[in-house]
């Protein structure tokens, strides 16, 4: 294989991995936020499958993939609403309420959905750049919006004061309520946020990364989000790398497929695909690992209120 | 102004007491709101009329009080069952889906009792499947007796089970990482698992994805056995597992409410802290429960695979799931899973034929979210107040709430 044809191959996986990497980066940096403000959400797949399908029907009826995308958001940040309505007002158990929104989004996509199952997908618009020969605008734009979002995101967790209030609401909320800071609004707001972004990953993914519109569309992807978050440290810039590293990962199978690929093609080995088809599973489990000892030495904590629900009337953190 | 409603409030006060009765109302409230909110989610996806939807579902679930009268007359005549009636049909299948359904229930039970958050009852279910299909396969000679067989799979499916959730339960215990994620992620490496050893690995006959049918000595004896001498059971398949849920959940009973090691469980579960200043060993029992929380899953999975006579790649998903709404639904209480798992095996056999698929999904979540919100209910008492001065004065004593 010639030395062009190799670095050309190299920028496709690349590309290939930002782009399956994307998705997984919103769902990601909408749980930081939601997590700094100190609800854990769980609820993550269910919300990322409502946006998939959400955003894949209005795109089938409007051929619009930019409304689409919007309703998706709307569907997750719906189901988030509900996750946040029994968790900061009902103040009830955060890990349970997240497997309920879970349940219920897998469930109503499967309803919904089921009309739209195997439909033709958005005609991709082919765009020529150096390196990659053919790839499609619609995952240009993709990637480069996650691009830009992360370094926005940490940016207004760490410099600006809305950013410092959320932190607060997370680490200290009694802290933070005697300071002025509304407690429940802020939560609110950021669960919703988590929402809209994993309704916006879902459905970035049923229209972008992999169009199309299957049951249970999103694989798991909604659950390694949440690991990612651990992993991340709660940092938005540290889950954009991770998210990518597990993208490259997820596209690993296919990109074997390749039989230029000597070796270790898996064209002719359908075994050795399921057993790459675990990778990501394992280098979650295998990443918290690793993340727990770091976390040990450097000390480094998820929020202090994370998981516990803000009573004002009652003494505590 | 002074407006009429302005001068009451709703005061939400922390509740000493935690009557019992509650746990019941709100389990109730929980399916029939889950029924109420399914039915408009059924409308807006076509259906023209939820309520007769539901008793499609109740229907297939339980059968009617025909199939009942007319199964017991047979029984009592030791006759057929008429034509065109089911019978016993419904109830039977029932119990098939019921009885991995419990296991699994049994498993998050005993797990969410120490908060512990095992999500991954389907994946440690699989592995058990798995150890299971490998001794009736290819531990044992074809020829051996059946229970020796039975007995056998069942230890496989509970050691298989055991070390699946143990290794959450190291990883929790020595390095304080977080079990949801673990448990899940090795949901996901457990299908992966399967699919490699029966769809397109060592263990798959042919193009079928699946290992064929195990020899008769390592299948459970079902019901229709039998039809020879008691004619109305010709046909049901229902089999001796619902009894292993049963006893799995008497036993685990007696360990939560009676025994010693139970109370170290409920102690870790309420206060951790309190647990560590009194002695008990946290990462010993962390591993334990976990390891037995996973054997209970494993064991779901033997007597799935016993009951369908193979593992195909089409080995059901998602019972592990259903196992955490039944252990919340039953409000942790081994003995009402029994019930709660019932029920939900008349769900999901009810809800098997009837489109649009994914109805089972959706009203368990609803299910869950109703059960989870009226904890509030528990914990808190709700009471309208009217405002005197007194109370409205001093914030930091009055609890009102936002």
């Amino acid at each position: 294989m010639s030395t062009n044809a190799l670095i050309a191959l190299a920028a496709t996986i690349i590309f290939g991995a930002l782009v399956s990497g994307t998705p997984l980066l919103f769902a990601t940096l909408g749980e930081i936020l939601s997590e700094r403000a100190g609800v854990m959400n769980l609820g993550i797949e269910g919300m990322m499958l409502v946006g998939a399908m959400g955003g894949f029907a209005v795109w089938f009826h409007t051929g619009n993939t930019f409304l689409g995308l919007l309703v998706g958001m709307i569907f997750g940040g719906l189901l988030a609403l509900l996750h946040a309505f029994i968790t900061v007002t009902l103040r009830a158990d955060q890990v349970v309420s997240g497997l309920a929104v879970t349940f219920l989004g897998t469930g109503l996509s499967s309803i919904l959905g089921a009309p739209y199952v195997g439909k033709a997908v958005p005609q991709p618009i082919p765009v020529i750049l150096p390196l990659l020969d053919r790839i499609e605008l619609q995952q240009l734009v993709m990637v480069l919006i996650g691009l830009v979002l992360a370094p926005a995101m940490w940016y207004y967790l760490n410099r600006t004061r809305p950013g410092l209030n959320l932190r607060s609401v997370g680490e200290y909320p009694s802290a933070a309520d005697s300071l002025g800071i509304n407690v429940y609004r802020t939560r609110y707001m950021y669960v919703i946020f988590g929402g809209l972004m994993s309704g916006l990953g879902g459905a970035a993914m049923s229209l972008v990364s992999d169009p199309g519109w299957v049951d249970g569309k999103t694989s798991g992807l909604g659950w390694i989000a949440v690991g990612l978050v651990i992993f991340a440290s709660w940092d938005p810039l540290r889950g954009l790398w991770v998210s990518y590293f597990f993208g490259l990962l997820r596209r690993l199978p296919l990109d074997l497929q390749n039989p230029a690929l000597p070796l270790i093609s898996t064209a002719n080995n359908p075994q050795l695909g399921r057993i790459m088809d675990m990778l990501p599973y394992l280098a979650t489990i295998f990443i918290l690992i690793l993340g727990s000892r770091e976390a040990m030495r450097k000390r480094i904590g998820a929020p202090a209120a994370l998981g516990t629900p803000y009573n004002r009337g009652e003494r505590g953190l | 102004m002074n407006l009429p409603w302005k001068s009451y409030c709703l005061r939400i006060e922390t509740r000493a007491d935690n009557p019992g009765w509650m746990g019941v109302v709100s389990s109730i409230l929980g399916v029939i709101l889950a029924l109420v909110v399914g039915g408009f989610v059924l409308r807006a996806a076509g259906a023209n009329n939820p309520i007769a939807t539901y008793r499609e579902i109740f229907k297939e679930g339980f059968g009617t009080l025909r199939d009942w009268q007319a199964g017991i007359y047979a029984l009592l005549t030791n006759t057929d069952c008429p034509k065109g009636l089911l019978c016993f049909g419904p109830i039977s299948d029932t119990l098939v889906k019921a009885s991995p359904i419990l296991l699994t229930g049994l498993a998050c039970i005993l797990a969410f009792r120490m908060k512990l958050w095992n999500i991954g009852a389907d994946g440690q279910m699989f592995m058990g499947a798995w150890a299971a299909t490998g001794v009736a396969i290819f531990l044992l000679p074809k020829n051996t007796d059946r229970t020796v067989m039975l007995t056998t799979m069942m230890l496989a499916g509970l050691i298989a089970g055991f070390i699946y959730g143990a290794i959450p339960g190291l990883l929790k215990a020595w390095l304080n990482i977080n079990e949801i994620i673990i448990t899940l992620m090795l949901n996901y490496v457990a299908y992966k698992w399967l699919e490699y050893f029966v769809v397109v690995g060592p263990w798959s006959i042919g193009n079928f994805e699946s290992t064929g049918r195990f020899t008769p000595s390592a299948t459970w004896p079902r019901l229709t056995e039998y039809s020879k001498s008691i004619p109305v059971l010709a046909g049901l398949t229902a089999h001796p597992g619902i009894f292993l849920g049963v006893i799995a959940a008497i036993v685990l009973a007696w360990i939560i409410y009676r025994s010693r090691w139970g109370y170290e469980i409920r102690v870790i579960g309420d206060n951790p802290k309190a647990a560590r200043y009194a002695g008990i060993n946290l990462a010993r029992n962390i591993f334990l429960v976990m390891g037995i929380s996973g054997a209970l899953a494993g064991l779901a999975g033997m007597n799935e695979v016993a009951a369908l006579r193979e593992l195909t790649g089409h080995f059901q998903r998602g019972y592990g799931f259903t196992g955490v709404i039944v252990a919340w639904l039953a409000r942790l209480n081994p003995l009402a899973a029994i019930f709660v798992a019932i029920l939900f095996g008349g769900l999901l056999v009810g809800t098997q034929l009837i489109q649009p698929q994914g109805i089972a999904s959706m009203l368990q979540g609803v299910i869950l979210f109703v059960v989870v919100g009226t904890e509030l209910l528990f914990r808190y008492r709700v009471k309208l107040e009217k405002i005197t001065p007194s109370i409205v004065a001093p914030v930091s004593e009055s609890s009102n709430v936002n």
